[in-house]
């Protein structure tokens, strides 16, 4: 067999190779006039959904429309930003703690959307991060991260967070088996002592989320995962690969075996063991970082402590489905009964059904135990094969018409097949290296089966090249009718990993345009010029300051010295749509903060050296921008230099 | 001579839809720019000024700062203060009119609600000629020559800003209101005429 997928394997780079001699050659014929039609969004008009891209290594999300292709926003998420002040200010900093300490980077893979009767509701987008595991929560109505949770006994993020059918639970797996807890140990005792965790976290009518209990799991590599719906409601899937168990040399060792596993997990079983008292506290330390909307601080809580239970303390709560090979991505179709999995070494797409699976546990049709987990019999799960779906089959989308669409990656295609007789309908190249794909809807109960959006790991030649670095690229396919057809080409950030994407009537009622400057409950808020001050507390200086067109207020201040930390309470206190400020300090190590109307920021700096500091508006906000400034006179440490502040003639003195 | 009772009717809705104007804008300025899509404007009230979407009186003064206009402060204008006053002595002399039921005395309470009419748009105008021409030397934007007196009613270009000023609901109700009085006026005479017959 082994030498079976080397073949597949080999033929799979000499294509990209005989790609890579015809580059330069009319490609996409079939790419007609009649395709800008499609995507052209005139002057003017808007976009028919919102498309959320994960950014991969960037650590963001980036927010585009669509049919037209068009970035619209990054939302900072895990990584910091300079262009906001996000992670630096003091509203936002706390976000980013970790058991670790302030961590300013991380890798984001999965959004979410929030789900309702398994369709998205619009009201937040989760999304996973892979290195140091976490989930966050982002607020459709301000586009802002109010909430990041760290996952702990956990390394590698990866299968996350997949909401279930009313966002009861988000969930992260292991993709990265660790000791669990933390040891030192020889990474050869593998084996013996190194375990998966599958961590099952609520979601409250807030959003806000708690990490409910963790499942103790063999040290799989546990890679993606998708929620049952409708009749599967209740129950989570998992890939996993390398249940060889090998620690090193992985893309050898293991893909060893015909067959990995898919985990399923009945979570309501869990929930009665957790409820007769299976379950045990165990220690951990995690951060849970959560933003209040109305004060705009964030507060970060160490947590010292989890809810585990082993499968073998509850009998039901899971089972292993064996699958065909190394298998990626695991995706359950809109009625809730097909389970498709994207072996990426594997031949077929193999397609589970859930009433065989709960006939096989019935009759208990085991073929094996792992750590006391019943593996099932093969084929009394599997509902067919879809036989040659392309090469390195990883994801697949739904539409609502009864099809499925599977990325390819070694053959760089997206594949249409059909559920029933799970025959390959038609084929459709990407350019290049297709990884993951979104179908609107595709993975929720109701599809919007117009566009799929194919996520291509590499564009080499699609753009005007910018060096050896190049965007990876998105794709949008119509798929609305019995053919696929190419429409549009248009670069992502970062690493495009999963999309998600909704009408955008079910956001856009709902975007808040300001911030309201009389509920704005920041403990150092201004409301109006007439609040704006200067407090000196030993060497902690206090700036409240108010920005409003065309000026600061104060914007002249004295009396700050060499050794002092000057805290600047900034507030926007404009009450209109779109009129933004910002603020920077000459040589401050802090980047800038950008402030929307009635938004409060607070960053601290701490000058060096006495001189005169101006500072100004970053943010072109009026006909008299340019001269939207002020200074600061920094006097020697000692220099005794009065507290003096002001805006306009009179100067007040402290 | 007494009101023939379908006049008299009549006359009694003219008074009474006037109290609605306690409720309702009188007058209305819309304020297009380039760079307000949304839309920015003013309803003038028999007690109030407002902005037609929240925020937009302080956007209107946010904005008129940079000609040197004066901050429009409802507050600080004194007629708001007595205008519901008078609006409400034209109510009660109005009733005071129906209740004789005499023609002359519907004459008369036309005349006063003409004088009052027009009364308030005169110091309507004033206000407009005041806040467009009693400009702040000061202000960052002088353009030589430019005043910025809205229109009392039309359209009129002011920078970058087309102004319009038109009767808002309650304006619409004050006319309707002369009309329905006058009218009253018109078909007594006619309906005595034809029951003469």
């Amino acid at each position: 067999m082994q030498s079976k997928y080397n073949y597949l394997i080999t033929v799979g780079l000499v294509m990209v190779l005989v790609a890579a001699v015809f580059i330069g050659c009319p490609r996409d014929a079939e790419v007609t006039h009649e395709a800008a039609d499609r995507v052209y969004i005139a002057p003017g008009d808007l976009d028919e959904f919102y498309a959320f891209m994960s950014g991969g290594f960037s650590g963001q999300v980036s927010v585009y429309g669509l049919p037209s292709g068009r970035l619209f926003k990054e939302i900072p998420v895990f990584s910091v930003k300079p262009e906001e002040g996000y992670g630096y200010e003091l509203e936002t900093k706390d976000l980013l703690m970790t058991s670790f300490g302030h961590i300013p980077w991380d890798d984001t893979h999965h959004p979410s959307l929030s789900l309702t009767d398994g369709i998205p509701d619009g009201r937040w987008l989760f999304i996973n991060s892979n290195n140091t595991p976490r989930i966050a929560r982002i607020c459709l109505e301000t586009f802002k991260t109010m909430e990041i949770l760290e996952i702990p006994h956990s390394a590698g993020g990866h299968a996350s967070p997949y909401a279930t059918m009313n966002t009861e639970y988000l969930v992260s797996a292991t993709r990265f088996s660790v000791p669990v807890p933390q040891a030192d140990v020889p990474i050869s005792t593998y084996k013996e002592n190194f375990a998966g965790t599958l961590s099952f976290i609520s979601v409250d009518d807030n959003g806000t989320m708690d990490l409910d209990f963790q499942l103790i799991v063999p040290g799989f590599n546990y890679d993606l995962a998708s929620s049952g719906n409708g009749p599967s409601h209740g129950w989570m899937f998992f890939t996993s690969y390398n249940v060889e168990e090998a620690h090193t040399l992985l893309e050898v060792k293991a893909s060893q075996f015909d067959k990995d596993f898919i985990a399923a997990v009945n979570w309501q079983r869990a929930q009665e063991c957790i409820g007769d008292g299976q379950g045990r506290t165990k220690e951990a330390e995690y951060y849970h970082n959560v933003r209040n909307p109305d004060t705009f601080m964030s507060e970060s809580t160490r947590k010292t402590s989890t809810t585990v239970l082993e499968p073998d303390n509850c009998p039901g709560v899971m089972y292993f489905l064996p699958t065909p090979k190394s298998p990626h991505g695991v995706d359950v179709d809109p009625s809730g009964e097909y389970i498709a999995a994207g072996g990426k070494l594997a031949s077929v797409i193999p397609v589970h059904s859930f009433s065989r699976m709960l006939e096989a546990i019935e009759n208990e049709a085991f073929e094996d135990h792992v750590n006391g987990i019943p593996v099932l019999d093969y084929e009394a799960t599997i509902a067919g094969e879809v036989q040659d779906p392309g090469l390195g089959p990883l994801h697949t989308e739904f539409d609502n018409r009864g099809y499925g669409y599977t990325s390819a990656y070694i053959s760089s295609e997206v594949v249409k097949w059909e559920i029933g007789t799970w025959e390959v309908v038609d084929r459709i190249p990407t350019y290049y290296s297709l990884g993951h794909i979104m179908v609107p809807g595709g993975n929720t109960m109701e599809p919007y089966g117009q566009y799929l959006v194919a996520m291509n790991k590499s564009s080499k030649d699609r753009y005007l090249p910018v060096g050896p670095k190049l965007p990876q690229g998105g794709q949008l396919i119509d798929i609305s009718g019995d053919r696929m057809r190419m429409l549009l080409d248009f670069p992502l950030i970062g690493e495009p990993h999963y999309a998600q994407a909704i009408p955008a009537e079910k956001i856009q009622p709902n975007v808040k345009r300001l911030y309201d400057l009389h509920q704005n409950q920041h403990p150092n808020a201004v409301r109006d010029v007439t609040e704006a001050r200067v407090v000196r507390d030993g060497n902690t200086v206090h700036v409240y300051m108010a920005a409003v067109r065309s000026h600061f207020a104060p914007d002249n201040i004295e009396g700050i010295h060499v050794g002092d930390e000057v805290y600047f309470h900034v507030t926007n206190i404009e009450e209109e749509w779109d009129i933004g400020h910002g603020f920077a300090i000459l040589g401050d190590k802090n980047p800038n903060i950008l402030l929307m109307p009635g938004e409060t920021k607070s960053i601290v700096w701490k000058p060096d050296r006495p001189g005169i500091f101006p500072f100004y508006c970053t943010d072109f906000c009026s006909a008299l921008h340019q001269e939207m400034q002020g200074y600061i006179r920094v006097s020697p440490e000692g220099a005794g230099t009065p507290l003096m502040y002001g805006t306009g003639d009179e100067m007040v003195t402290r | 001579m007494k009101l023939e009772k379908e006049s008299r009717t009549l006359f009694a809705v003219a008074v009474v839809i006037l109290i609605l104007l306690y409720f309702l804008p009188i007058w209305r300025i819309d304020l297009k720019a380039p760079q307000y899509p949304e839309g920015i404007g003013l309803y003038i009230l028999i007690d109030d000024i407002r902005g037609q979407e929240r925020n937009n009186l302080l956007s209107v003064n946010r904005l008129n700062k940079y000609i040197g206009m004066q901050a429009i402060v409802p507050e600080e204008i004194p007629e708001l203060q007595i205008m519901p006053f008078i609006l409400g002595g034209v109510i009660v002399i109005g009733a005071v009119c129906w209740f004789t039921g005499r023609r002359k005395y519907l004459t008369g309470w036309i005349i006063l609600l003409v004088i009052v009419g027009i009364a308030g748009l005169v110091d309507f105008y004033i206000w407009a000629y005041d806040y467009g021409t009693n400009l702040d030397p000061q202000a960052p934007i002088k353009v030589p020559g430019m005043t910025y007196i809205p229109p009392l009613i039309g359209t009129k270009q002011l920078l970058n800003i087309t102004a319009s000023s038109y009767p808002a609901s309650g304006g619409v109700i004050a006319g309707l209101s002369g009309l329905l009085a006058i009218s009253a006026l018109y078909f007594d005479k006619r309906l005595k005429k034809k029951r003469a017959q």
